[in-house]
């Protein structure tokens, strides 16, 4: 058998198996009991060249409809934006991706570091005093968070907008069946959540009030009025929130959320099909040593010099076994690093642009659809999401949407029974003038 | 400036810099004031960077360079797989088809990607020797509690509601007792016996009408397989339990025995650790789930199935415990697993255990007569080696650790598993050449050397390093975990 990632020859073999002092590599596997031991090899696919497998598979990928070459309108908590094209050549730098977590501080200064300004950039984005080295994605993030809130306040009630996206509400279910906490969810009113609602059910069994900002459906939720009503109680505020609406919205930190989580993929991480992404959880300084996930600190060598090393372990699951209150270990390191690379990219000036451009271009595409006599529902102060009653059957408009080189919005009905026919439209920096114009016109065509 | 020979980005922002080109805006600007409510304009800038492209480029170069991966050189970090990462999955992972595809477009526009999907379950599911397979978890300690939370509901929705207990030995992984308590189960600590394997007597002693699951790595963390698998698989299921498979381990025994054979129920996978999705200096992951037929009702959803030779999605799948994550899974990871099973085929991966388990005891036998070895017999794909000896010159596992920094190599893994004194786990990997092997045991031997005749050497490594030995105590005592100008 020989491979290019297999060095060994026949010749080591033999030298080695001498020096183990047993005839043939089968002796070392005497000890799987013969009943069991697999005979033969695995009924799976032939190995192939190099050439031949990169063919197949660039024929594989050819079968799918890319962001690359069709206008996306598509968002619903995963967005097609602007990467600059530095993030990538950074992130092939192997160093960074063939590395294990960093366990040895002084061979890997490089990724500590590189975590530790993601961990501040964060802070500065969510207006919160800590942020991890990074959660699987934004939903398990928000389903930690839940958690966190739930063991710190011995409350086992949580309540949840319906303005929050679905699929992050089921990860948050599935994790609170594990640790036996209810879950409540909060009806939404005219595409916010209905704060009402929210003053009947909160009271002093509840761990945590969960809201997303900007939410689902793009609306920008009053915080403040949530935070009085949420603290009243006191109970956690946990904000769920697209990190690049932050540059130009005020931060859920500075508007008294005690936890933040979300998802850095609008900076510079492909939407691969839904993953990998990559989480993000900020707290309050009192929070600190409650946060699951690594946390990267500044410290000092022996000759005074600064340098970076994991700390506050003692939180982690690997230090506290079954006392552990996450059992997260692995995380988003890389995609963490892309996000950092995006940010820092974007800096100061980018990322309050890019995120006007964002509410521009939407507000734009609102007002052409109004033109074209669409109806925009939940009507408001919005990010780059919002919402609209088609003219036509879902399934209809987009596949006439396609047709026509564009990817249509997210299909409402498909989660919320009482917007059947009703699409989530994203609009990003990247869609040109022209790609709205079309959809607008397209659309107003099938209202015709 | 500080004590410090390489800044921080913020260190190197100077007002007016810019390092990004976004697109024309070629609408109407409109005032933001117009369009959102008082209160919610962000006023104080985002203190982000301000610098050129160069200026990112060089800083995160000089950062690389102060970064030890497999590129760079040996890293026999036991029970982390630390194999090479083969560029070609890179390269895939990165087609336009695999990268920028959206997890909610219609299923007929993505049937290549639901199609690779659907074939590396199926190829997972032979490997393990399992029915079926999830592909959704993100990592293995996500593979772990979602197998658990799956063997709670099997036992719920049979009312057997007293199966809470969770048996795990007490070399494994922490994860494991973490994964239990976060499925909202307990642990029981099993103990190993003089040979390093589980206590079948002390098994006997905890197993019974309580038991929910044992959890177990094959081989175990000391790289030993559990001769005992199936008497220890008759214990649990008489007793009604279920059997986990931590899969941290598979690179053991690829083609060589299958969880599924063994008697285990679930299993989870480390896709990137055998199947070479990088570690990406601590992730992404990938950590699919594969099941017997009694457990498949209660994956997560949806599912990858095939019908009428369309791939889709099911989510009619009534007695799932639900979502464990939003989408699908670590798409891009799983591109590289898949892209490496197929570079490697039925063969290929048959050698990948062999070679990884001839360069482990190749490298146990060589390095015995300097360091204890306190379980002496063949090994796996690791081994556990004890510092006890150079202990006792006032020579510490930690120290030996630091010295292999010196000569260009990450360490093994020290102090686990827990029940080895002074433990160093060494796992070579398949993919290291006899040559570099060689390399390292003379290191090894030269600081067991230095250790009787110069332990001053060792007890003061790293001696090359960018940075010395860390004030780990003060980073804890006081916690400074962000740059603040």
């Amino acid at each position: 058998m020989k491979h290019r990632y297999l060095p060994m020859t026949e010749q080591d073999k033999q030298d080695m198996l001498q020096v183990i002092g047993v005839p043939t590599v089968e002796d070392l596997f005497k000890d799987i009991p013969e009943s069991v031991r697999f005979q033969g090899e695995y009924d799976i696919k032939p190995a192939k060249s190099e050439p031949a497998l990169m063919k197949e598979l660039a024929r594989l990928a050819s079968k799918n409809a890319d962001l690359k070459n069709y206008a996306s309108f598509l968002g619903a908590g995963v967005y097609d934006h602007y990467a600059p094209v530095i993030v990538d050549h950074v992130l092939s730098r192997s160093e960074f991706y063939t590395a294990y977590t960093p366990y040895q501080p002084e061979i890997s200064q490089g990724e500590l570091q590189a975590i530790f300004e993601y961990q501040t950039m964060i802070c500065e984005l969510t207006g919160m005093d800590v942020a991890n080295s990074s959660m699987y994605d934004g939903g398990t993030a928000l389903a930690e968070a839940a958690m966190l809130a739930s063991g710190q306040t011995r409350r086992k009630k949580i309540l949840l907008s319906k303005a929050v996206h679905p699929e992050s509400r089921e990860v948050v279910k599935t994790y609170a069946k594990g640790q036996r906490v209810e879950v409540i969810e909060i009806p939404y009113k005219d595409g916010v959540t209905d704060l009402a609602a929210l003053k009947e059910l909160v009271n002093e069994d509840i761990a945590g009030v969960i809201i997303q900002y900007p939410n689902f459906f793009g609306r920008i939720e009053p915080l403040k009025e949530i935070e009085e009503i949420v603290h009243a109680a006191k109970s956690m505020f946990i904000v769920s929130s697209n990190p690049l609406a932050l540059g130009a919205l005020s931060s859920p930190g500075s508007l008294g959320a005690d936890i933040v989580t979300g998802d850095a993929q609008p900076f510079g991480i492909p939407a691969a099909f839904g993953g990998p992404h990559c989480g993000y959880f900020a707290v309050t300084n009192k929070l600190m040593r409650k946060v699951p996930g690594r946390l990267v600190g500044q410290t000092v060598d022996e000759d005074g010099k600064r340098g970076f090393v994991l700390t506050l372990q003692a939180r982690e699951q690997h230090i506290r076994r079954d006392k552990a209150t996450s059992n997260i270990c692995s995380n988003q390191a890389l995609n963490a690093l892309a996000a950092s690379v995006a940010m820092t990219a974007l800096g100061k000036k980018g990322v309050k642009e890019m995120a006007v451009q964002n509410i521009q271009k939407a507000h734009y595409a609102k007002k052409a659809l109004l033109q074209k006599g669409i109806e925009v529902v939940f009507e408001g102060p919005s990010f780059n999401e919002f919402v609209i009653k088609l003219p036509a059957s879902f399934s209809k408009v987009n596949k006439n949407l396609f047709e026509k080189g564009m990817i249509g919005g997210f299909d409402l009905g498909t989660v919320y029974s009482e917007l059947n026919d009703h699409m989530l439209v994203a609009v990003t920096e990247l869609r040109t003038k022209e790609e709205i114009d079309a959809l607008a016109q397209e659309l107003g065509d099938q209202h015709e | 400036m500080n004590n410090q020979d390489q800044s921080l980005i913020f260190e190197i922002s100077t007002n007016g810099r810019i390092g990004y080109s976004l697109p024309e805006m070629d609408v109407e600007a409109v005032l933001l004031e117009e369009i959102l409510p008082e209160g919610y304009i962000r006023i104080e800038e985002a203190a982000l960077p301000e610098v050129s492209e160069l200026d990112i480029m060089r800083h995160y170069t000089a950062l690389s360079k102060r970064n030890h991966g497999v590129d760079s050189g040996f890293y026999p970090l036991g029970s982390c797989t630390m194999k090479y990462n083969p560029k070609i999955n890179e390269n895939v992972a990165r087609y336009n088809g695999f990268a920028h595809i959206h997890p909610y477009q219609d299923p007929s526009t993505v049937q290549g990607a639901l199609e690779l999907l659907y074939d590396l379950q199926e190829h997972l599911t032979e490997i393990t020797g399992m029915d079926q397979v999830t592909l959704q978890p993100a990592a293995g300690a996500h593979g772990e509690w979602t197998g658990l939370m799956m063997i709670r509901a099997f036992h719920e929705a049979n009312g057997d509601m007293a199966r809470t207990k969770v048996i795990v030995p007490d070399s494994a992984h922490g994860t494991n007792p973490a994964s239990a308590t976060v499925a909202g189960l307990e642990t029981i600590t099993v103990k190993s016996d003089e040979n390093g394997l589980v206590d079948l007597e002390d098994l006997k002693r905890v197993v019974g009408a309580d038991t929910a699951a044992l959890m177990l790595t094959n081989p175990n963390t000391l790289g030993l397989f559990e001769e005992n698998i199936l008497e220890m698989a008759q214990l649990v299921h008489d007793a009604g339990g279920k059997l986990y498979y931590d899969g941290a381990n598979l690179n053991a025994v690829l083609s060589k025995a299958r969880p599924g054979d063994m008697g285990f129920d679930v299993v989870h996978l480390n896709l990137h650790k055998t199947f070479t999705g990088p570690h990406g200096g601590g992730g992404p992951g990938s950590g699919p789930v594969g099941v017997k037929a009694d457990l498949i009702p209660y994956l997560p959803k949806p599912l990858v199935v095939k019908q009428d030779e369309q791939f889709k999605l099911d989510y009619d799948r009534p007695q799932s415990i639900g979502r464990v994550k939003p989408y699908y899974g670590n798409f891009g990871i799983n591109v590289r697993a898949y892209t490496y099973i197929r570079s490697m085929g039925p063969d290929g991966l048959k050698a990948v255990t062999e070679n990884a388990v001839i360069n482990a005891n190749y490298m146990m036998r060589r390095l015995e007569p300097f360091f204890d070895l306190p379980y002496n017999r063949h090994c796996k794909h690791e081994f556990v080696l004890s510092g006890r000896r150079q202990k006792q010159l006032g020579v510490r596992t930690l120290d030996i650790a630091k010295r292999l920094l010196d000569f260009g190599y990450h360490p093994p893994t020290i102090y686990f598993p827990l029940n080895v004194e002074e433990g160093m786990m060494i796992e070579p990997t398949e993919t290291e050449s006899k040559e570099t092997l060689d390399a390292f045991i003379d290191a090894m031997i030269q600081i067991a050397k230095e250790a009787e005749e110069t332990p001053e050497v060792v007890q003061e490594a790293p001696h090359t390093t960018v940075i010395k030995r860390l004030d780990e105590t003060l980073a804890a005592r006081k916690p400074i975990l962000r740059y603040q100008a």
